[in-house]
């Protein structure tokens, strides 16, 4: 039997079942009555003590949302959401606002300790060099409960913190900013986000300052029938720089859960905002029971001269993603990026990619795209890269690699490419191939097991992006990319 | 019925009493007209809401429906035919068209060349020739809406059976004369059968002046080991709206080899779709568009991939001038069985004038895991080193783009086997470029 | 040390080795010569395990242990070593990467202690160094844009790290320049010794002046028509093979 066709057995044969993260914490928890109304809005507003503009800004959104479809261009299917059986806000009881580590539930530390993620600054400082220090903004189900690093990250001037309390401590800036990316009547899913959203980072870096550590927000969504509406919301001011990280993970269900975010950059004048996320949700089983919805908005405006953003994605998990991070390219000069490998396996269903929309002057973008199908799994690549009429001398250069383990999964490309400049340059291309046989023997016969040769050919695949991570996180991702694909990977 | 809940345009109204006057007078079978004309009528006039149809809208490009064109006198028919220059220097066996009908006096059926039947469509259709369970050779078609309208009111046509080599090429040569617009819906049928082979021209001209609105469908059930060469050319007069169709079966084996060169109309829209029905084919889809002024051009293809060890290849060519618009959209479908495909598809434009636009979307939809599939898609402009190096040795700017611009579009060309219509073609990039400068 | 007995393989029902007989003892350089098309390559493959082959009968021992029956990773780890004739390009993958992930698999399938990456650079430099490979070659994706002549000096810094105890050498010396000739056999021949064995396919006596063999065996049609000393290359190199297309017919 050849190598390939043996992995491709071995793929149909395991279930997804092999992820780590599907335990469930026992807490107390809160959560607003079942379902949607300007009650439950009101509530979820009242509980984060919001100013009463927040709040109209939500219940405007509901209004709207009201009035609105779910979009149905991807291609993904699923049975349909009902919208009014879902809590829309859950936290813990004790103490859903703690003020320090000490008054956080222990079950809740726990969790994030079986996840890997530290909430103990004294431990990350004992552990780790002081250069690759990360703060971590720890979001369970809808609220905060813990914020690494705010002092420090204080001194220097930037302002880390949940979003909810930015609302009521940065009312100003939070207002001058949130919807100005993704304007509340932007779509189905960031409508019903502003209406809901109950909580998610804060990010303000000042003018010139180039954040003095990794920022991340670690999401957890652990409380049944709840959805997670988080909303981020990232300015860097003027020549400032900083790095943020996002990750996820859910318990293993049966039922499906909903996960609408949005996240809204803002670049200024020669400023620049890395994005990158590492997103494990719960897939569901093999059968494609339970697993997350992941319904995402994301977008980032490069407002000012010489500006860059840069989204780097590691999608694994989630049943359905439906996630385009996408760049406005609007200040001259400046540059967005793309760096994405989605892997899905099982019966996931992939339906992600970017847009670039080129307004400004000389303005350059940059798409690399790795997808890898396996299982009963369907992966598509959906993008947008356009010049509008005043984007002389922009330039995109776009690649898209697609891989299909076994035969039952499928692996799709759908690029938009609209120029209206004459000297706007864009490249694009796309490949879709499978493992080489040849390839596989040559590593087999240089001694290597045929998980590892797999493992160490998918690891070339997705080389180019997996660089763009910062360390850490790029040494996880690998090891996510071999679990999620484990039967074919080591 | 369904449509009386829809609001229609005045052009779907149009439309539908143009079916409703016309539908008995057509001839053949009414009922298979009427089913696609209620299947069109259920979604009307694509608009850019509907996928296929984002850059191309249909619903704004017919603001009125033209009257179909009725049968021309015998010295309207001579004078048209007569000014018809499109591969006219190629010797062919000619079936010509005007105003979207057969004009059978000028085809000797006595004298056909060897291996070569041919039917008149109205005549087919109105004694239920066998033939005609050929039509529709790929099942899919009958979604697109363009296609469903040339089945609504197709008028006229011809069925070719190809029986064996025919060495002559056979030229079917539409022309549109009248002085106002009108409309106009043709079908040919080309039967290729087992081990045949046959070079098809096929010309599209009208009069510059008139909106026409032709909407025309060439459909080719080619069998296993058939060799099938076509080139197409749309010299449509500068204010005509024109649809068009290829549908393409092909058996195994077999080779295939289409070229669609774009150098008129105001509006068109060629859609190409094959389906690989054999193991081991050859397929080559290429397009040549030039376009200037307020010109739109849609090139539009779907290729399935329906058995193993087929290869395909696309290669589409536009050149943008002043304000125009070019529009491609390619997409390879590879299902779980078709292991092995090797599928490329390229599209390259060059936009020269400051106000083009150019789209471009290629589509990969792969299920099979064991394939070769690329697609690439380029849009710029002229490269300036070269432009610098030509005319450092003497060309004046527009000269060395004229040169550059014929390079790019030769590559596409490259593939036209009949040498005669490849240097025609030729001679067709170099009236436009020299039209423009 | 490699003993195979009537080997009949054949790949989509076209038969290319018919009844191959052949034995290499330890300390011992076989050379396999025969013209394009007989089957060389064939035999390599099948011996480190190509998938694709059919094996109709016969069997491959080495060290009596029964190859056919192992994958072709277990039978690297067996000691079995082909250099390609047409070594493979793997985008994305680091040689380095590459050479410290087989050296350290081989390493733990024979039970030994994986090597810390002071100590594999070390070796990798020096072998590196032996065959001039510049560094920053190793720092490229495997192969991928390498010239002919580098890639064939790869495939030796593979061995030469891995240190097999049974090496087969398909066409090493095409493609190689006449110093990269030398400075390639010298490699090979700084890893002769009384336990490990070489199998050296080619067509040309010029390697064989360098790597000078025990045995040259003359294959045709899928098997082993004479075998002599290293005598019998310059034969071959004055007559050709015209001998053994008369004996083909007959
Ligand atoms: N995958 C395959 N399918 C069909 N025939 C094959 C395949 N691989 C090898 N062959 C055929 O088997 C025969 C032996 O090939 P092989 O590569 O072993 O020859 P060789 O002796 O190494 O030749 P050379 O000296 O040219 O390298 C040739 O006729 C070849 O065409
Ligand atoms: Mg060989």
């Amino acid at each position: 039997m050849p190598a390939v066709q043996e992995t491709i057995d071995q793929v149909r044969s395991i279930d997804v079942d092999q992820y780590k993260y599907g335990f469930e914490t026992e807490v107390e928890m809160e959560k607003a009555p079942k379902g949607l109304s300007e009650d439950v809005i009101r509530f979820i507003s009242a509980k984060k003590g919001e100013p009463e503009w927040m709040l109209q800004w939500r219940l405007d959104a509901y209004k709207r949302w009201l009035t609105m479809t779910e979009p149905a261009w991807a291609r993904v299917s699923y049975d349909k959401i009902d919208y009014n059986d879902i809590y829309y806000y859950a936290a813990p009881k004790k103490n859903p606002a703690p003020k320090s580590l000490d008054e956080v539930d222990p079950e809740i530390l726990k969790t994030y300790e079986k996840l890997g993620i530290p909430l103990r600054e004294q431990e990350i400082l004992a552990g780790v060099e002081p250069q690759s220090r990360v703060a971590v903004d720890a979001v369970f189900d809808s609220v905060s409960v813990a914020t690494t690093f705010k002092e420090e990250l204080k001194k220097a001037g930037v302002i880390f913190m949940p979003i909810s309390e930015a609302v009521r401590e940065y009312p100003d800036l939070v207002r001058q900013y949130l919807g100005t990316v993704v304007p509340v009547t932007d779509n189905f899913f960031a409508t019903l986000n502003s209406a809901v959203f109950t909580d998610g980072s804060f990010v303000y870096i000042p003018p010139g300052v180039r954040c003095p550590m990794e920022l991340s927000t670690y999401f957890r969504i652990n409380e049944k029938n709840t959805g997670q509406f988080e909303r981020t919301l990232i300015i860097a001011d003027k020549g400032s720089y900083v790095s943020y990280l996002e990750g996820c993970t859910a318990p293993r269900r049966d039922e499906n859960q909903l996960h609408a975010a949005v996240v809204e950059l803002i670049a200024l004048d020669d400023a620049e905002i890395k994005y990158s996320t590492v997103q494990n949700w719960y897939p569901g089983d093999s059968q494609g029971r339970g697993g997350i919805y992941n319904f995402v908005t994301k977008r980032g405006d490069c407002r000012g001269r010489n500006s860059v953003i840069t989204w780097t994605q590691v999608e694994t998990g989630s049943a359905i993603t439906w996630k385009y991070p996408s760049c406005i390219l609007r200040g001259d000069n400046s540059r967005g990026e793309f760096y994405s490998i989605a892997v899905s396996n099982g019966m996931q269903q992939v339906d992600s990619g970017t847009k670039m929309i080129h307004l400004g002057k000389n303005t350059t973008s940059r798409i690399i795209s790795k997808g890898i199908a396996a299982g009963r799994s369907e992966n598509t690549y959906r993008g947008l890269v356009s010049a509008h009429r005043k984007a002389t001398g922009a330039r995109n250069f776009t690649n898209c690699d697609s891989l299909l383990i076994g035969n039952e999964c499928g692996a799709h490309t759908v690029p938009y490419i609209e120029s209206k400049n004459a000297s706007a340059v864009f490249e694009h291309e796309a490949t879709t191939s499978k493992i080489s046989e040849d390839q596989m023997f040559y590593c087999q016969q240089r001694g290597l097991s045929e998980e590892e040769a797999v493992a160490l050919i998918v690891n070339g695949f997705v080389k180019d992006v997996l660089q763009q991570l910062p360390m850490e996180f790029a040494v996880e991702a690998q090891k996510l990319i071999s679990i999620s694909l484990e039967g074919s990977v080591g | 019925m369904a449509d009386v809940t829809l609001m229609k345009t005045p052009a779907e109204t149009a439309l539908a009493q143009a079916f409703e006057s016309a539908k008995t007078l057509l001839p053949g079978n009414v009922e298979s007209r009427a089913q696609a004309f209620e299947k069109f009528t259920a979604r009307g006039l694509p608009h850019r809401r509907v996928e296929e149809f984002k850059y191309t809208d249909l619903r704004a490009a017919f603001r009125e429906v033209a009257p179909f064109a009725g049968v021309p006198t015998a010295e309207e028919a001579k004078a048209a035919l007569a000014g018809a220059k499109t591969l006219a220097g190629i010797e062919a066996l000619q079936v010509p068209f005007v105003n979207g009908h057969f004009m059978r006096e000028a085809v000797d059926f006595r004298a056909l060349p060897e291996n070569l039947e041919i039917v008149p469509l109205r005549e087919a259709l109105a004694n239920d020739h066998e033939w005609l369970a050929h039509l529709s050779p790929v099942p899919w078609a009958a979604e697109n809406p363009v296609y469903q309208l040339n089945t609504s009111f197709m008028a006229d046509g011809v069925m070719i059976r190809v029986a064996g080599p025919v060495e002559v090429p056979v030229h079917l040569r539409f022309v549109t004369a009248a002085e106002t617009a009108v409309a106009t819906a043709t079908r040919v049928l080309v039967v290729v059968e087992e081990g045949a082979s046959v070079t098809l021209l096929e010309t599209h001209e009208s009069t510059d002046g008139a909106g026409h609105q032709p909407n025309d469908v060439v459909e080719l059930i080619a069998g296993d080991r058939t060799n099938v060469q076509h080139v197409r050319v749309n010299a449509e007069g500068g204010k005509t709206l024109a649809l068009s169709t290829l549908a393409a079966r092909i058996g195994a084996e077999a080779v295939f080899n289409s070229i669609n060169v774009v150098a008129g109309a105001a509006t068109s829209r060629h859609q190409v779709f094959a389906l690989l029905n054999g193991e081991n084919t050859n397929l080559r889809v290429n397009g040549v568009t030039m376009l200037k002024g307020l010109q739109h051009a849609d090139s539009t293809l779907v290729v399935e991939h329906n058995a193993l060890h087929c290869e395909s290849r696309e290669l589409f060519k536009t050149v943008i001038d002043d304000e125009a618009t070019g529009v491609f959209q390619g997409k390879i479908i590879v299902p779980h069985h078709a292991q092995k495909t090797d599928g490329r598809m390229m599209s390259a434009a060059i936009l020269l004038g400051e106000g083009g636009t150019m789209n471009n979307k290629p589509e990969l939809e792969i299920f099979a895991d064991d394939v070769q599939c690329a697609h690439g898609a380029t849009c710029g402009q002229l490269d300036d080193d070269l432009l610098f190096y030509l005319m450092a040795r003497g060309l004046p700017r527009k000269e060395a783009e004229s040169l550059l611009i014929q390079a790019f579009l030769g590559e596409a060309l490259e593939f036209v086997e009949n040498e005669t219509a490849r240097e025609a073609l030729i001679g067709t990039v170099e009236g436009w470029l020299r039209a423009r400068s | 040390m490699l003993e195979i007995k009537n080997l009949v393989v054949q790949i989509e029902d076209k038969r290319i080795l018919n009844g191959l007989n052949l034995t290499v003892n330890k300390g011992e350089v076989a050379a396999i010569m025969g013209p394009n098309g007989s089957g060389k390559s064939t035999l390599s493959y099948v011996i480190a395990g190509k998938e694709d082959y059919e094996v109709l009968d016969g069997e491959i021992l080495l060290n009596g242990e029964n190859l056919l029956e192992m994958e072709p990773d277990q039978r690297a780890a067996a000691g079995v070593f082909l250099a390609f004739q047409y070594p493979l390009e793997i985008p994305g993958v680091a040689s380095m990467t590459f050479l410290k992930a087989t050296l350290n698999a081989q390493r733990k399938a024979r039970g030994e202690e994986e090597l810390t990456t002071p100590d594999f650079i070390k070796r990798v430099n020096a072998a590196a160094q032996q065959l001039e490979i510049p560094k920053d070659m190793l720092k490229r994706a495997l192969n991928v844009g390498f010239s002919g002549g580098e890639k064939k000096r790869m495939e030796i810094l593979q061995m030469a790290l891995l240190q097999p105890s049974f090496c087969i050498l398909d066409e090493t010396d095409s493609g190689l320049d006449i110093d990269a000739l030398r400075i390639v056999s010298e490699g090979v021949n700084a890893l002769r010794s009384p336990d490990r064995a070489f199998l050296v396919i080619t067509h040309y006596q010029r390697l064989l002046n360098h790597i000078v063999p025990d045995t040259v065996h003359v294959m045709h049609s899928g098997r082993i028509v004479r075998s002599g000393g290293k005598e019998l290359a310059l034969e071959l190199e004055a007559n050709g093979y015209a001998d053994y297309r008369d004996s083909e017919a007959a």
